[in-house]
């Protein structure tokens, strides 16, 4: 790996670059899922190669293969100078990048057991008890459970001098139930949905995850669905548990907390955000409950590294402290524009994609309350669990999220089971009606790994802690 | 470009290192490069050249996959060995009868390749970025998006005698100018670069920024729209993924699953999906290697079919209608060039028509919300207006849809005579306006 690199960053500076990094990546990744008693995948895939970000001209370009050989650096590193000149014949003024110390550093993801190194059979027995479990519930019509690990060893070099190797293994694992009627499907996820809950961690996060023990509650609770009365419309108080809230945090203070959006660098895709830099400081984000912290450094989170793949250091950045708004998620190229240093959360779905901002560990700290308090406390309101669908305005003022669970709550009592949920609101008049958090005993990091950005597009593992929390006169009940 | 002769010693190779009862490879083979902009610069500027090169082995009923993407000798024989160890380690799926069999020589598709676009340079790429820049300057409007070049090569072989090759090129641009008020959003597709017409983009694009600026707010409700060609698409985009492949119709989880013979949409609706038009990024094959064949789903209102791949089909006792997806796929057979038949009017037309309502340009970030009722919910952006006695009175801020599909689609009134081609994922679709009698809309946000 190393000589590929040390041959593109010399190419790349003899060919006029003022800066240049690579990255050499080599991905192993498994997927196996189970479905209605059968295996319905089992692929293993590999994914090798480098990409050559440069500065010339004052203006950036990226050239990335498949091929490892010296020789290739050599062409990839010529054709990224190449395609920053290109780019600086339409630029309005020069790139700056925030400074950075050179390091030679490494850094790997605790792992009690390779996720990729644990036999087939025994994943395989796994996913099939909790099939089963939920096969014997009458009325399923479809049950699936499915897996997933990878392994990404990396290397960054850059021409300041940085040397960073970097193994970051994810895994994660999930079932779903789905029970269909006439005029209703209704699917039930454990323990999220997007097929799984995962995390930088060892197979002994999915050995945690207790699919068998909760696959036949699941099954059931799909069954049930279908002839549970609709959610009614109306605007209420909702309690959020934790997946639900961590999607909630994911669209609503995720997206709009990142420094290229706010500049309009994706607004011809995902659009920008309301959370413009004048309100940094001083902008009510939310009720003075609302504490929320982008941390890389947090243990299993799916958004935890070592390095970003601009060579920064992971960080714990305050991003809502009492309500107010306070911090971004920053890159060397844009923190500088706001006075900063990189908040370090630049990074690549693969060897052939440039660094973005990407969302860490977006976490909402804990508050005080338990659960069974929350429920107790509220006389008039709905619950609502785990995501089924998902919508939000290109500045992420307007969303509209759906659940698979809703609950009424009635004197403080969680009571009838309700279908179809549905819940909207404009993001700080949402979050500015948060009354109350629930403790760290509540408190858990959920793995997001559907998260979209960019053209060409990429696709992002990001994590988001959360306790449940409620939330006052919020339009339930879209029709 | 690899070719289809070295392509074929190839796959050859990984078939012959694969020792189970049937084998396939799936060879994908990709230059890109694509030139993105923001602020009215070029600020990220990327090229890549990939392959992927995948073996699904079957060893009686039990199927391992594994893929590479270095495509020297040594990887590609231990993918293929590596796909014949899992599938002896795996689990039978008894539901599974036979990769497909061979279908004779598929024809090439003309017109999917274009030698310009393969050599585009990134100077030509920054060249029309430019001129995108300088036109929304013109408007005093900020310019975001990409212009983007690709070749691709895929083939397919099995050990049955399935062998298909094919090579093609794309070219897209998509812009977003934004004012003090407003934006304004164009793109276009073209298998040729030189069919992309960046000047027109930008004025349209800018066109639609100008005419929506200082946008006044409306209240929420059940609206008479004409959508444009990009709302239609992403809407039938959606009404594909929850109804028209076979799996879903198998479970149960498709709209169509109880309608079939029915009515399910306005009798003005026809939609069918065709990979061999080549006006929608056509291809002649499927990643299994099967012959694309054109599929009816909805004609004259009337559900009429779901698209099939070998497995499904193996199931039904049908034949497979060329829609398979790269395996292992746990989502089934997927249209990918879908087509909403054209109807007589114009644009102008059917505001014209329009008595109260509101015409959307475009969608975004649409998702299900519930899929049998093909209800859906998501937002307009970069140009809505009010019209009222057949003109287009001003913009109206942004509102949020919670609309079904079919609903949506029973109550048209009329259909555009011009289609516009959207890209997809492998292939795109080719959709006109719409002009609907009922459109709900639940929400509206702050611009």
């Amino acid at each position: 790996m190393k000589d590929i690199a040390e041959r593109a960053l010399n190419q790349a500076q003899l060919a006029g670059a003022s800066y240049a990094d690579v990255r050499v990546i080599h991905q192993r990744s498994e997927t196996l899922s189970v479905k209605d008693g059968r295996v319905d995948a089992f692929a293993r895939a590999g994914s090798e190669g480098f990409g050559v970000r440069v500065i010339a001209g004052g203006a950036w370009g990226f050239a990335a293969s498949n091929r490892l050989t010296t020789a290739e650096a050599a062409r990839v590193a010529k054709l990224a100078v190449a395609i920053a000149r290109a780019s600086a014949l339409a630029k309005t003024s020069d790139v700056r990048l925030s400074p950075l110390a050179p390091m030679r550093a490494s850094y790997a993801t605790p792992v009690r057991r390779d996720p990729l190194e644990v036999s087939v059979e025994e994943k395989l027995a796994l996913l099939m008890k909790a099939d089963g479990a939920m096969r014997r519930v009458e009325g399923l019509a479809v049950a699936e459970s499915s897996l997933e690990a990878a392994v990404e060893d990396k290397l960054f070099a850059s021409s300041e001098g940085s040397v960073i190797e970097q193994r970051i293994v994810t895994c994660g694992a999930g079932i779903e139930a789905t029970a269909v009627s006439d005029d209703e499907v209704q699917t039930r996820s454990y323990p999220n949905s997007f097929g799984r809950q995962a995390g930088t961690a060892g197979y002994e996060f999915i050995e945690g995850l207790g699919l068998e023990e909760n696959a036949e509650r699941v099954a059931d609770e799909a069954v049930q669905l279908l002839s549970a009365r609709q959610c009614p419309s109306r605007t209420t108080t909702l309690i959020l548990d934790g997946t639900q809230l961590a999607l909630q945090v994911h669209e609503s203070c995720g997206h709009p907390i990142e420094l290229d959006r706010v500049f309009g660098m994706e607004a011809a895709y995902a659009g920008t955000s309301f959370l413009t830099t004048e309100k940094l400081g001083g902008f009510r984000y939310g009720s003075e409950l609302v504490n929320i912290v982008a941390d890389a450094t947090a243990p299993t989170g799916l958004g935890t590294f070592g390095f970003d793949d601009e060579g920064v250091p992971a960080q714990r950045t305050p991003v809502v402290r009492d309500g107010v708004f306070v911090g971004y998620m920053s890159s060397r190229e844009t923190a500088p524009l706001i006075g900063q240093e990189s908040s370090g959360t630049m990074r690549a779905d693969g060897w052939n994609r440039i660094p973005l901002i990407r969302m860490t560990n977006v976490n909402l700290e804990p508050g005080s309350w338990t659960l069974d308090d929350l429920i107790a406390d509220t006389d008039d309101g709905i619950m609502m669990a785990v995501n089924k669908s998902w919508s939000i305005d290109d500045r992420r003022l307007n969303f509209q999220f759906g659940t698979e669970l809703a609950w009424e709550i009635k004197h403080g009592k969680k009571g009838e089971l309700l279908k179809n949920a549905t819940y909207t609101g404009i993001t700080p008049d949402f979050w500015a009606g948060c009354d109350a958090v629930c403790d760290a005993r509540h408190w858990q990091l959920w793995g997001t790994t559907n998260c979209g950005k960019g053209q060409p597009g990429q696709t992002m593992y990001v994590g988001h802690g959360v306790a449940p929390a409620r939330f006052r006169n919020v339009r339930v009940g879209i029709v | 470009m690899l070719g289809e002769k070295h392509a074929r010693t190839l796959l050859e190779g990984a078939l012959s290192a694969c020792e189970a009862d049937q084998a396939e490879v799936l060879l994908v083979a990709e230059d890109s490069a694509l030139t993105r902009f923001a602020n009215n610069t070029i600020h990220q500027n990327v090229a890549e050249r990939n392959a992927s090169l995948q073996v699904r082995a079957v060893v009686g009923k039990r199927i391992g996959v594994a893929s590479t993407n270095s495509l020297s000798a040594e990887p590609v024989r231990r993918a293929a060995e590596s796909a014949c160890a899992m599938a002896r380690f795996s689990e039978e799926d008894p539901q599974f009868v036979s990769l497909p069999g061979p279908s004779g020589a598929i024809a090439p598709l003309p017109g999917t390749y274009a030698e310009a676009t393969a050599a585009a340079t990134p100077a030509q790429r920054a060249r029309a970025v430019r001129a995108i820049i300088r036109r929304a300057k013109d408007d005093r409007l900020v310019a975001a998006g990409a212009f983007s070049t690709s070749e691709i090569e895929m083939a397919v072989a099995n050990s049955l005698g399935t062998f298909a090759h094919h090579a093609a090129t794309s070219a897209e641009a998509n812009v977003v100018v934004m004012g003090d008020t407003s934006t304004g959003y164009g793109d276009r597709a073209g298998v040729d670069v030189k069919d992309v017409d960046v000047e027109a983009l930008a004025v349209e694009a800018c066109g639609r920024a100008v005419r929506s600026a200082n946008p006044r707010p409306i209240e929420p409700g059940e609206y008479a729209v004409v959508l444009e060609p990009y709302a239609v698409a992403e809407m039938l985009d959606y009404l594909s993924y929850v109804g028209f492949g076979a799996l879903q119709l198998e479970e149960g989880r498709s709209f169509m699953a109880e309608k079939m013979g029915h009515k399910v949409a306005g009798e003005g609706i026809t939609i069918y999906d065709d990979g061999l038009d080549p006006r929608c990024f056509g291809l002649p094959f499927d990643f299994e290697g099967v012959p694309k064949r054109r599929v009816d789903l909805i004609v004259d209102g009337v559900a009429r079919g779901v698209v099939y791949d070998s497995y499904t089909a193996g199931k039904q006792g049908v034949a497979s209608t060329g829609h398979a997806l790269p395996a292992p796929n746990t989502m089934g057979p997927l249209p990918g060039h879908l087509h909403l038949q054209p109807g007589d009017r114009t644009l102008e037309q059917m505001v014209a028509e329009m008595d109260r309502g509101v015409l959307v340009s475009r969608f975004h970030y649409v998702n299900v919300i519930h899929p049998l009722e093909t209800t859906i919910t998501g937002m307009t952006r970069d140009g809505t207006w009010w019209v009222e006695n057949g003109e287009i009175r001003y913009p109206i801020r942004n509102l949020r849809f919670s609309q079904s599909v079919l609903g949506a689609l029973s109550s048209v009134r009329s259909v555009g005579r011009e289609v516009k081609l959207q890209r997809g994922w492998f292939g795109g679709s080719l959709v006109p306006a719409l002009s609907l009698d009922r459109f709900t809309f639940t929400g509206k946000t702050e611009f």
